[in-house]
């Protein structure tokens, strides 16, 4: 069994100070002392968190609304696709115990094994969170907006295509008249811009060469506008979901002002869509220490596999530098299941 | 290469294939604890709202639930339950003492900070 290491050691050498005294080798413990000191590191990240989180005035995001997407299949599934991370993440740190059980047997080939899927695991949590940074950045559709009676609206719902801009007023390139006919998500892409420099006004874009055009699009769906007040210890006092034609019509008339402080599409480290912005911050360090940290131990997995692969640690006669990279590995998969809760449940 | 002027620690952990076959089973068990529990806490998540005046106990659930999937991986993954308890609390209580304290704190400092920023404004 793992570490249960009662060995006659005559008092000789136990005198001699040549036993340890956690009966672990110093490769292990200083591991040990490595993840004790990295887990204080996150734990004041995370309080630090709680700190802001409490201390801000405005309604703090929550999760299953501002993660509500999978790729390809659009919007509507809260906290989908974090569970499959966490789900990812956790397939991977099982498969890095069943790499260590290996060594502990000597068996070369199930370490190779266990270690390969180890570090696909690794490479599909990675890929996962930089398409959900992606997503966190450019935000959706709609964007959050300001109402006319000031208070902030996150919004929910299908956003209408584009079809075709018409252009009513030439510039360099367009004349009078020009229809404009791209792909939807081309035209959406120009009408971000526009809306972000505050050239959208009284349903009218003008365009990257000055010509001013007019829109034609699909109807919105489903439209909602979220306003939330914060609640004084933590939860939220008050949500008020305005719906409907009532809800487009409070949109379109705050977008059509042309102020481009209405409008936040997506979140970077001086604007969020989703809430406070401090909320952005600490979601970019928090969440991107962590997959630097999920990184590191890819690489480090590969270096030991490289080892396992030329027999290194056979020759050696014990598997474990497989176990102290798995202690690291399952540290970081310890610490997305305390980041999963606090940034995305709670 | 032959030492003998030290203990081999790293060798102690090797076990036989029979011992192998009921820690793989434990592993499984923990993985499916572990999904399950996850599971839980996301179909929780996406029933019951913040503004909901369950809340409270929602959260202390969640963190719960948190602690008991954290208690897994430490003892079970990595093995920590295995290893001498000395070893075990020698990790375990100085970390807990210290983020308790930590977490105490902080939250009771930012309760404070957001009371006055409501009294005084901002």
């Amino acid at each position: 069994m793992a570490g249960h290491a009662t060995t006659h050691v005559d008092s000789g050498s136990l005198w001699g100070g040549k036993v340890s005294p956690f009966s672990v080798s110093y490769g292990k413990l200083m591991m040990w002392f490595f993840l004790v000191s990295d887990a204080l590191t996150f734990g004041g990240l995370l309080t630090a968190y709680g700190y802001t989180r409490h201390t801000t005035q405005s309604a703090w995001p929550i999760g299953e609304e501002t993660f509500d997407s999978l790729p390809f299949l659009g919007h509507g599934f809260p906290l989908a696709y974090v569970a499959l991370m966490t789900f990812i993440l956790i397939v991977s740190s099982v498969t890095m115990v069943l790499a260590v059980e290996a060594g502990h047997r000597m068996d070369r080939r199930g370490v190779f094994k266990w270690m390969i899927a180890t570090i696909i695991g690794g490479f599909f949590f990675l890929g996962s969170q930089a398409w959900e940074w992606s997503h966190f950045i450019h935000g959706t559709h709609f964007g959050s907006v300001e109402l006319n009676d000031g208070s902030k609206a996150i919004v929910k719902g299908h956003f209408g295509e584009f079809q075709s801009f018409t252009v009513v007023e030439a510039g360099k390139h367009h004349k009078k008249g020009d229809v404009i006919k791209e792909t939807p998500d081309e035209l959406f892409h120009h009408f971000r811009t526009a809306v972000m420099h505050g050239q959208v006004k009284d349903n009218k874009i003008t365009l990257h060469d000055g010509s001013v055009a007019t829109w034609k699009r699909e109807a919105d769906h489903d439209m909602k506008l979220i306003v939330k007040t914060d609640g004084n210890d933590v939860a939220l006092k008050t949500v008020k979901v305005i719906k409907g034609s009532e809800a487009e019509k409070l949109y379109w008339e705050a977008l059509n002002t042309g102020d481009k402080s209405r409008i936040t599409y997506g979140a970077d480290l001086k604007s969020n869509e989703y809430g406070p912005v401090q909320y952005g911050q600490f979601f970019f360090f928090i969440t991107g220490f962590h997959g630097f940290h999920v990184f590191s131990g890819v690489i480090i997995n590969i270096l030991i596999f490289m080892g396992v692969a030329r027999g290194l640690y056979h020759k050696r006669g014990h598997y474990e530098m497989v176990e102290k990279t798995g202690l690291y590995w399952h540290f970081v998969d310890l610490v997305w299941v305390f980041v999963f809760t606090f940034f995305y449940l709670v | 290469m032959e030492r003998d002027d030290i203990i081999e620690y790293s060798l102690h952990n090797h076990h036989s294939e029979e011992a192998g076959k009921k820690i793989r089973r434990k592993i499984w068990v923990v993985t499916a604890i572990l999904t399950v529990v996850t599971g839980i806490e996301v179909a929780i998540g996406s029933i019951i709202h913040q503004d909901n005046p369950i809340w409270w106990v929602v959260k202390l659930l969640f963190i719960g639930l948190t602690l008991l999937k954290a208690g897994y991986i430490v003892l079970t993954f990595m093995h920590l339950g295995d290893e001498r308890k000395v070893l075990k609390y020698f990790i375990l209580i100085p970390y807990a003492l210290f983020i308790i304290y930590l977490i105490f704190i902080a939250l009771t400092e930012a309760m404070a900070v957001n009371h006055a920023w409501e009294t005084y404004g901002g």
